[in-house]
Formats: structure tokens, sequence, C-alpha cells
């Protein structure tokens, strides 16, 4: 059953494709036609998108925490309680939290920089490589994901994240949201909002309440478009990847670091 | 003769009381009432098909969603859950694997046991405008979490 499902009829492929051409030619030339209306996937995504991120360190605040908040929002992770018992230094380790604020300071100049750390979406993504089920994956899209109905719980993955960015659920959730399923034994981190980018929203939880917040320090968007506002923001400025000796290619930049 | 007879009487009795335990018999189904599937004629395939192949419809479904992003299909568990929860005595919604809802019911009658509640809300969280539960929480909703059940269906 899966196996028939899973094939791509690719003459419809081909066809939708070169339909797609005709209206975009039509139009007008060097006008990109974007589709504004937001309405669920109906086709596999592919890679003809990577989605990234470049964090301007230079607009991210010291104290706040807009985007951390959003995202416990989002993801439901505002629900999550202390277990009984459980000391306040304990749950402080143990709690998920998929973006943690962090403050860097250079012990030269003893400059102080603020930024966001989350998964970093690599390329070559360590957990990935360590993850023994197949559980840790990454999308066609470049999303670095896991699949919470393979994951075994063994936290390999987590160990190989040189960014922190994993977190692995403990104890029983009590509650929960219907977009964002989540349960004790799995491990979980940021994957860029995934239920909205296959309904075809524009931008990421964090990235919305930073600007919200009047910093706009966050900047989604899609590396692999040229003409995208990530591109150019990338070609225009200086920026880094956090560990680029380990050479994993991240899909979140940051700038001013 | 006779023997066969009573046998026959027997087995008659017997079928009937199985099936009088089970609602399928009378025309009836585990449909709970209230929801929005008891004012409609028929799942989202052929009931009959669902009774039988539910469990493959949405281990598919999932493999869809999460791996290749596809999510206009009418086979979501939260599409089953939105369906199917019905509405209790306070009309909030109930948990679709409280005891005697939907899901648990016949789980429960054909020993199955799943774990996907333990991380799948039970209701539709926030409430989905249209289910039966959703009307008298009105417009603006806030986020209402879903305190159902817990792996294995029961409360630790
Ligand atoms: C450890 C947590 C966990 C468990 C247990 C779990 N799921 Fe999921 N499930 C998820 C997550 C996370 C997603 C991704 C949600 C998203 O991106 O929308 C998901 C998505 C899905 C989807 C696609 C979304 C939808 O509403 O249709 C289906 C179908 C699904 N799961 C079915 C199941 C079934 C059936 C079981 C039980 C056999 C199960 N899941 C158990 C975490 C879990
Ligand atoms: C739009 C509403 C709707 C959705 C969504 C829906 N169902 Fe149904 N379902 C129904 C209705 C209505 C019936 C009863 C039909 C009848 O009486 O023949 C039904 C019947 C069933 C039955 C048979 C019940 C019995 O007592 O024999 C099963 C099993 C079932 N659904 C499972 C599912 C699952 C699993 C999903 C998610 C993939 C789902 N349904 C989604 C409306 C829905
Ligand atoms: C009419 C009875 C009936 C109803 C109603 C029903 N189920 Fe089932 N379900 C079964 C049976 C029987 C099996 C076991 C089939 C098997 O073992 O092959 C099963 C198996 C499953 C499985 C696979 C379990 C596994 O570990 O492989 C899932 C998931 C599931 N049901 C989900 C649901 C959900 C969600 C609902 C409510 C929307 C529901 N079922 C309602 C009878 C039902």
């Amino acid at each position: 059953m899966t196996q028939e499902h899973d094939k791509v009829d690719g003459g419809r492929r081909s066809f939708i494709g070169a339909a797609a051409g005709l209206t975009a030619a039509t139009v007008a030339p060097g006008l990109i036609l974007h589709t504004v209306e937001a309405a669920p996937r109906s086709e596999a995504v592919t890679d003809k998108v990577r989605w990234g991120m470049l964090i301007d360190t230079a607009k991210c605040a010291d104290g706040c925490s807009a985007c951390v908040d959003a995202c416990d929002k989002e993801n439901g992770l505002d629900l999550q309680v202390k277990p009984h018992g459980a000391s306040e230094a304990m749950w402080d380790r143990q709690r998920a939290v998929w973006i943690r604020k962090v403050q860097v300071q250079d012990n030269l100049t003893g400059r102080v920089t603020n930024l966001p750390m989350l998964c970093q979406h690599c390329e070559r993504p360590p957990c990935v490589d360590v993850c023994p089920t197949g559980a840790s994956f990454k999308r066609a899209d470049g999303i670095v994901m896991v699949d919470r109905h393979t994951c075994i719980g063994c936290r390999y993955c987590m160990m190989a994240c040189p960014y922190k960015a994993r977190s692995f659920i403990h104890q029983v959730v009590e509650e929960k949201l219907t977009a964002t399923p989540r349960g004790k034994g799995c491990v979980e981190s940021c994957n860029l909002c995934v239920q909205r980018r296959d309904n075809g929203e524009t931008s990421t939880a964090c990235a919305d309440a930073c600007a919200a917040a009047g910093h706009h320090a966050i900047l989604f968007g899609d590396l692999k478009d040229p003409n995208g506002a990530l591109s150019k923001a990338l070609a225009s400025a200086a920026s880094r990847q956090v560990r680029e000796d380990l050479n994993l290619n991240t899909g979140v930049r940051y700038s001013s670091l | 003769m006779a023997n066969a007879v009573v046998r026959g009487l027997l087995a008659v009795a017997g079928l009937a009381w199985a099936l009088g335990a089970q609602p399928a018999a009378a025309g009836e189904n585990f449909v709970a009432p209230g929801s929005k599937a008891a004012g409609l004629t028929s799942c989202v395939e052929p009931t009959d098909f669902m009774r039988r192949n539910h469990m493959e419809v949405i281990k598919h479904q999932r493999h869809t969603v999460v791996h290749k992003g596809i999510r206009d299909s009418k086979h979501t568990l939260a599409g089953c859950i939105a369906c199917h929860v019905a509405p209790g005595p306070d009309q909030k919604p109930v948990s679709v694997y409280a005891e005697g809802q939907f899901c648990q019911r016949c789980h429960a009658y054909t020993a199955v046991d799943v774990n996907c509640f333990g991380c799948h809300a039970t209701v539709p969280t926030p409430p989905a405008a249209g289910t039966a539960a959703a009307g008298d929480l009105g417009a603006g909703l806030v986020q209402v979490p879903d305190h159902g059940v817990t792996a294995g269906g029961e409360r630790p």
C-alpha cells in the first residue's frame, strides 16, 4: 500500500511544471508570481527550496525573549509542567527548549553579543548520521527534524549535536496541541515551524515575534531563491556559521558576530 | 436431531448475545452521539473500508505528512478526531480515547492498544470551527490544552 501511494506521477509533474512556466512567462518578464493564499501542500516537498535564517545579532536585544516565548507557544512547550519532586535546577536543565538565548563574550575586548541558538539545520547534520533508526532526518527542503514515530529516545543525536539544540521529553505530556503533538520518550527540536511551511505561510513564529517586538533580528527565507530577501541579505552583509570549522554548512547564519 | 436443534438454538442465542454487546449489529455503530460524524452518513472512505483499514490509512498518512509535507489529505489523524469527538454534558469536547468514547470503545472491544495519544491531542486544540464542541466556545478562541489521556489510554 505504502509503495503504491509513494509513486510520483512523473508525467503529471512535468505537465504542471510546464504549465507553471507558461503562466510566469505570460505575466511579465522579470515578474515572479508568489502564491498569496496559504493552502496546505498537495505535493511532496522538494529540494528546490532550502529553508534557512539570517540572524543579525546586533539587533538581538539583551533581556528580550520574544522569540523563545513565541516558539514555546507555537509548539505547546509553554504547557510543560515541572514533574513532582524535581528540583528547580534539574527542571532548568531538562525542560524542552527549542530556542535558547545565549550571550557570548569576547574575552579580549569584552564585547558581549546576544543571540538565539536553535537547530542550525545543517546540510550535513551529525544528528542524522548517528541516528540508529532513521528518525532523525533531513527533509528535502532542508529542515532537519525528528520523525517521532520512529524515534526510540536513545539520545545519540543530542550527544552529536554541536549546538545543544535538542531536548528529550522525560515525562508524560499531559497537555498538547493538535498541530504539534509531543510526548514522553522522544527527542525534539526546532523544525522551522514545519506545520507553517506546509500550509504555505511565509514566516516562523520566532521571526514574527522578533519583528513584532520591533527588533527584526531574524530573517527567515529560502536560501535557494536568488531573488528572495534572505539570499539578498546574505549576499550583502558578512555572516558566519557558528562552528564553521565543522564544515556542516548550516542553514542558520549569524551576522555581526 | 433434537440435539442439533438445541445446539443450533444455543449458537443463535450466543451470536445474538455477542452482537448485542457490539453496536454494529443492529445497524448501529460506534459513532458517538453529538459528534460531527453522527450527523453524516459516511466516513472519509466507505465506512466498511475504514472499519477494517483505518490503521493502514493513518499510518500511511503519518509518513506522507512528516516526510513529504503533504497536508491536504482527508486522512489526517487530526481530522479523525475533529469529526469523531463528541461533547460531554458540559458541552466541552471529551477525549476520543476516554472510556466509552469513539476510538476507545471499539478498541476496548477488540483488545487494541495504541500509544498515539501519548503525543496526539484527543480533542481539537485549539477547537476547530464547525465541530459540535466548538460552538459554545465562540470566536476569539484561545489555546485550550488537551487534558486527555496519556500514553496507553490511562492517566497516571
Ligand atoms: C512520540 C510522539 C508521537 C507518538 C507516540 C505518535 N505520534 Fe503521530 N505525530 C507526532 C508528531 C510530532 C507529528 C508531526 C505533526 C506535524 O508536523 O503536523 C505526528 C504526525 C502524525 C500524523 C500526521 C498528522 C495528522 O494529524 O494526520 C499522523 C497521521 C500520525 N502522526 C499518526 C500517528 C499514529 C496512528 C500514532 C499511534 C500509532 C502516532 N501518530 C503516535 C508525534 C507522535
Ligand atoms: C468528516 C467526518 C469524518 C472524518 C474526518 C472521519 N470520519 Fe470516521 N466516520 C464518520 C462517519 C459519519 C461514520 C459513520 C458512517 C456510517 O454510519 O456508515 C464514520 C465511521 C467510522 C468508523 C466505523 C465505526 C463503526 O462503528 O463501525 C471508523 C473505524 C472510523 N470512522 C474511523 C475514522 C478514522 C480513523 C478517521 C481518520 C482517518 C476518520 N474516521 C475520519 C465520519 C468521519
Ligand atoms: C469499529 C471499531 C474501531 C473503531 C471505531 C476504531 N478502531 Fe482503530 N482499530 C480497530 C481494530 C480492530 C484494530 C486492530 C487491527 C489489527 O490488529 O490489525 C485497530 C487498530 C488501530 C490502529 C493500529 C494499532 C497498531 O498498533 O497497529 C490505530 C492507529 C487505530 N486503530 C486508530 C484508531 C483511531 C484514531 C480511531 C478513532 C478515530 C479508531 N482507531 C477507531 C478497531 C476500531
